[in-house]
């Protein structure tokens, strides 16, 4: 390659007064953009590198650095941008599929920022959750159609599995190998803490976590790594992945290089070998080979545990859904287009499948429509990113939610979207020791486990205000939700009025 | 009694407790006004070798040896803390040589120089630990002390 | 132009009040409407009715249902779906008295009718079932009728207009029950539809209401799954739904329905005394979430035999309940029983949540 097509994205600016020489910039960064020359008595940066990850700010003590968008521009215009014409650079320089991380970067709707939510006033009082209990507790499975009397006429009190949540919320499947494991002990242990629960994804359950199986949900995807009886056991739900919001129609790729001797271990293949997912089950070719595979995971688990089968949302979703629900499957989890990934073709992530809230809208009203809703429970991701997005998720119609990123963000992630290196600077999507130190789990759990406590707080108080003291009064509640500056057909397809209506 | 203990697990070998050592103890209310441009000569030191660091400082023993050794009475023991008088150091630097874990450092002025907890300067209790990005450095009371 | 009833959500404040023999005496309405009068400002004149258990002795095997028209023509198209699914064993207008208080009223029918055999074995249903879906087809389909009574030896009286007033409108001074129940309204915007108001009915079960539901449109759309249609958007309807639903079609009891309706908070299920009692409130509640009724309420839910009085878990409005001899009685306001019966005792306010149920000796209805 005789020409450089690119010039650095992001520049390292260091306030030379206030910078100590404490090298700290140098020593944490993973990409080896800083260094030191000692002839000269100089902190020096290769910008080319940076990622800005922004490791080097929060550790700089004096706060001499920042990092910021380089101003060399390409000759952009409205139709080429920057990134389009820099993805033409590279795949013309490398022949390959361009990759990427985490959710969906592109400038598309973002549908809660365009809902808004009620509150009382007058006609009916507000509840303080400080002086008023206020719950927020769910069980997500299957409700009966009907209810059953024994010969004395007492209530045969006997649910399907049930899984109990605290609040309306999980942490969403990462794998181990995706990400770290002090990554996976932070999720376990604040999912104990909090009476939630994470998920495994497709990547095993280390054998360090099976103490915290109670608060599992053990993945079981199309490439089956690290399903075994005791895995399928340990867990509180198992759940069928059957696609990711971020990319949908494809399976995932772990690069041997991040298999190690402990995941090797942890997902049952060869060390250093790739573990490639097949885009489809190969034993789910249609519908009723998914009702199949989860009767035989019910026949495995003795009928004791709930479930899941996990989509991406894609246009036909709702008749999707409905098939599911018909499926034997307790839950129902539909991961949205903004979703994040630890890897994905760029192409796909930035333009397949469809935003979670016009998803979860269509598939509540469809299953209310057959009358099915009751078969399942609703669990909805794909980029919750506050407990605003929550409140609005359980009023168009989902049980729950899954979140992913905002606890990635809880663990220190600055979205540097590069996940796919392996060199996160952070700790969390990397398999590097020297790297995956830097998460200490007792920092990350409580973190976690703030967040959490954080956003119930909220959604309590945005409960109380519209006068509702329990979670399940609030589900699927859209007369609570107005929009603004939505089109007519979005209005419909999301169920709720105009701002002002 | 609390002591600042070290866990070699989450030690990053960053290097920021030496610095912030240096700070608490520099009297200076900048940091780059206190340290940029100089020699640090901080109370505790990251020991470094191939993947694995440590950071290391004292362990205000219950009965330490530098105490003991002191020719000249600048070493003594108040309420639990080791604690070192510069006016009465001769620069002898025999605690140096006895400190077990080396946890004792010659300063700018030839003077031994060592962890006090910060618990008479500006911070009030360790620096190093407040500073630590992933807590392996802690503050705290502990059942089987040194 | 101002929304009609059902095409908008009309938040309103109300008056309820009720009176009921446990013996089954038989009482005229003029005690009900008294009690209407000193909670007068609770309504505003927009809406105000009555339900009567036991008014029909002669016709007590038939459905009563209680119709207001818009005009003639509508008349004719929906008497033409009765016939076609029913017979009709009288049909009549409802008698009423001008009063300058009460204008602008619709076509006041009401018919004695019983589902035509052969259409309810081809259908497979039961005679409830097969009401109901005419009644609800009715007010859903056909411009202009409005069923709003059908139960068997009961009818519901209402109108725009003060409560008291109404009551004198539709004579119910000529009517005997063992059990009436009233509701005034003071609802939030002008709709002027007389099947706005209050109670809402549908076969035996009638509900008068105060509050608001912060819960409605979770409840909407879950009862909405089984056949039921809210075509006024009000609290009362869905709360007669709700209350159709979990004791008709899923057989629950009045206690157990209350369990839904107003669940105890999980804290409270917590601590009950016995693991049954625990086991089957938790049942209940994670069988129905969507069918747990919050925000402010008062109900009084009438039916065949009695009644039940209902407020929301948190105690959000006013309700107590007085008793003489074999007379219970249930208001918004002490004044209101006062009213009835100045002599009332053991008044009491409910806690929230906590049904107060009345029935009627077995036999003696």
């Amino acid at each position: 390659m005789g020409i450089n097509y690119f010039y650095p994205e992001f520049e390292v600016v260091r306030n030379d007064a206030r910078c100590i020489r404490c090298k700290v910039c140098a020593r944490q960064c993973a990409n080896e953009v800083h260094a030191y020359d000692q002839d000269r008595d100089l902190m020096l940066s290769d910008e080319s590198k940076c990622v800005n990850c922004q490791r080097c700010v929060s550790l700089c003590p004096t706060r001499a650095l920042k990092i910021v968008k380089s101003d060399c521009r390409l000759r952009e215009n409205a139709n080429w941008d920057g990134d389009t014409i820099r993805e033409v650079y590279k795949q013309a320089g490398s022949g390959g599929v361009l990759l990427s991380s985490m959710g969906n970067p592109k400038p598309y709707p973002v549908y809660w920022d365009k809902i808004l939510i009620n509150a009382s006033q007058v006609t009916n009082p507000s509840i303080d959750p400080l002086r008023e209990p206020m719950e927020t507790r769910v069980f997500l499975g299957k409700k009966p159609q009907s209810l059953e009397r024994d010969e004395t006429g007492n209530l045969k009190c006997e649910l399907t599995p049930q899984l109990e949540l605290s609040m309306p919320v999980m942490f969403s499947a990462m794998s181990y190998g995706s990400i770290s494991y002090n990554a996976h002990e932070s999720l376990a242990r604040a999912s104990r803490e909090l009476g939630i629960y994470y998920n495994t994804g497709e990547g095993g359950l280390h054998e360090d976590f099976y103490v915290y199986g109670p608060n599992t949900i053990v993945q079981v995807a199309s490439g089956r790594f690290g399903v075994h009886r005791d895995y399928m056991e340990a867990g509180a739900a198992v759940e069928i992945k059957m696609g990711q919001g971020a990319k949908p129609g494809i399976g995932g790729h772990l690069p041997g290089t991040k298999v190690g001797a402990d995941i090797s271990r942890t997902r049952m293949i060869p060390e250093g070998s790739d573990a490639i997912s097949p885009a489809p089950h190969h034993d789910i070719y249609s519908i009723e080979d998914l009702r199949q595979l989860v009767y035989s995971i019910k026949e495995a688990t003795g009928h004791k545990k709930p479930v899941i089968v996990k989509v991406a949302a894609v246009h036909n979703i709702a008749a999707i859904a409905s098939g599911i629900a018909r499926s034997g499957a307790d839950i129902i989890a539909i991961d949205g287009f903004r979703g994040g990934t630890g890897a994905a073709p760029t192409r796909i992530r930035d333009s397949v499948g469809i935003p979670i809230e016009l998803a979860l809208a269509s598939v509540d009203q469809r299953l209310r429509d057959e009358g099915i809703r009751g078969n399942v429970s609703l669990v909805v991701g794909g980029s919750i990113r506050s407990s605003a997005d929550v409140v609005k998720a359980i009023a168009l119609g989902a049980d729950a939610c899954y979140i992913a990123t905002a606890a990635l963000l809880a663990l220190g992630c600055h979205l540097c979207r590069t996940c796919q290196t392996g060199n996160c600077n952070w700790g969390i999507a990397t398999q590097k020791p020297e790297l995956v130190k830097r998460l200490n789990p007792e920092i990350g759990y409580k973190r976690l486990v703030n967040l959490m406590t954080a956003w119930n707080h909220e959604i309590k108080e945005l409960m109380g205000g519209m006068g509702i003291n329990s979670i399940e009064a609030l589900r699927g509640n859209r007369l609570m939700l107005r929009g603004v500056g939505l089109t007519d057909a979005e209005l419909r397809i999301l169920g709720i009025s105009h701002a002002g209506e | 009694m609390k002591r600042v203990y070290v866990n070699e697990k989450w030690c990053l070998g960053c290097h920021l407790c030496e610095y912030n050592c240096a700070f608490a103890n520099s009297g200076e209310p900048d940091m780059a006004k206190a340290l940029r441009g100089k020699v640090i000569y901080p109370r505790i030191h990251v020991e470094e070798a191939g993947k694995i660091c440590y950071a290391v400082s004292c362990r205000h023993c219950t009965d330490p040896l530098c105490v003991k050794s002191c020719i000249s009475g600048a070493l003594s023991i108040q309420n639990g803390t080791v604690k070192i008088d510069h006016d009465k150091c001769v620069g002898c630097l025999t605690c140096v040589l006895v400190c077990p874990y080396g946890a004792v450092a010659p300063g700018p002025d030839g003077a031994a120089t060592k962890c006090e907890l910060c618990l008479e300067n500006a911070c009030g209790s360790p620096a190093c630990a407040a500073g630590c990005p992933n807590n392996a450095i802690v503050y705290e009371e502990r059942e089987a002390a040194v | 132009m101002i929304p009609l009833e059902g095409q908008i959500r009309i938040p309103s404040g109300c008056a309820i009040s009720a009176v009921i023999s446990k013996e089954g005496r038989r009482m005229t309405g003029e005690k009900i409407i008294e009690s209407m009068r000193p909670m007068h400002e609770r309504s505003n004149g927009l809406g105000g009715g009555f339900a009567g258990y036991g008014i029909y002795p002669e016709y007590k095997d038939l459905f009563a249902l209680h119709i207001f028209y818009d005009g003639e023509p509508c008349r004719a198209e929906c008497e033409a779906y009765l016939r076609d699914h029913l017979e009709i064993v009288k049909g009549e207008i409802i008698p009423t008295r001008k009063i300058p208080s009460i204008t602008d009223e619709p076509l006041i029918w009401r018919y004695f009718v019983t589902p035509l055999r052969s259409v309810l074995a081809s259908r497979q249903l039961d005679e409830n079932e097969f009401l109901a879906r005419i009644v609800m087809h009715i007010n859903t389909h056909l411009n202009g009728a409005y069923v709003f009574s059908s139960g068997k030896n009961m009818g519901v009286f209402k109108a725009v207009g003060f409560p008291e007033d109404v009551g004198e409108f539709y004579r119910l001074e000529e009517y005997e029950a063992y059990c009436w129940t009233a509701h005034g309204r003071y609802p939030t915007n002008t709709p002027g539809w007389w099947g706005g108001a209050h109670p809402f009915a549908l076969l035996d079960r009638t509900i008068v209401h105060n509050g608001e539901i912060s819960s409605y449109d979770a409840n909407r759309r879950y009862i909405e799954m089984f056949g039921y249609k809210c075509t006024l958007q009000t609290d009362t309807e869905v709360i007669t739904y709700i209350a159709d639903f979990l004791q008709r079609k899923q057989g629950l009891t009045l206690e157990e329905s209350a369990s839904v309706i107003a669940a105890p908070f999980w804290s409270t299920i917590k601590r009950k005394p016995t693991e049954e009692q625990r086991l089957k409130l938790s049942y209940l509640r994670k069988v129905f979430p969507s069918l747990l009724i919050t925000g402010p309420f008062s109900i009084i839910l009438g039916f065949e035999g009695g009644l039940m009085a209902l407020n929301d878990r948190l105690k959000l409005r006013s309700m107590v309940v007085g008793e003489k001899d074999d007379l219970v009685f249930i208001a918004s306001e002490e004044a209101a029983i006062r009213a009835m019966e100045p002599d009332a005792e053991n008044i009491w306010a409910p806690a929230g949540g906590e049904p107060v149920i009345v029935t009627v000796r077995e036999g003696a209805y």
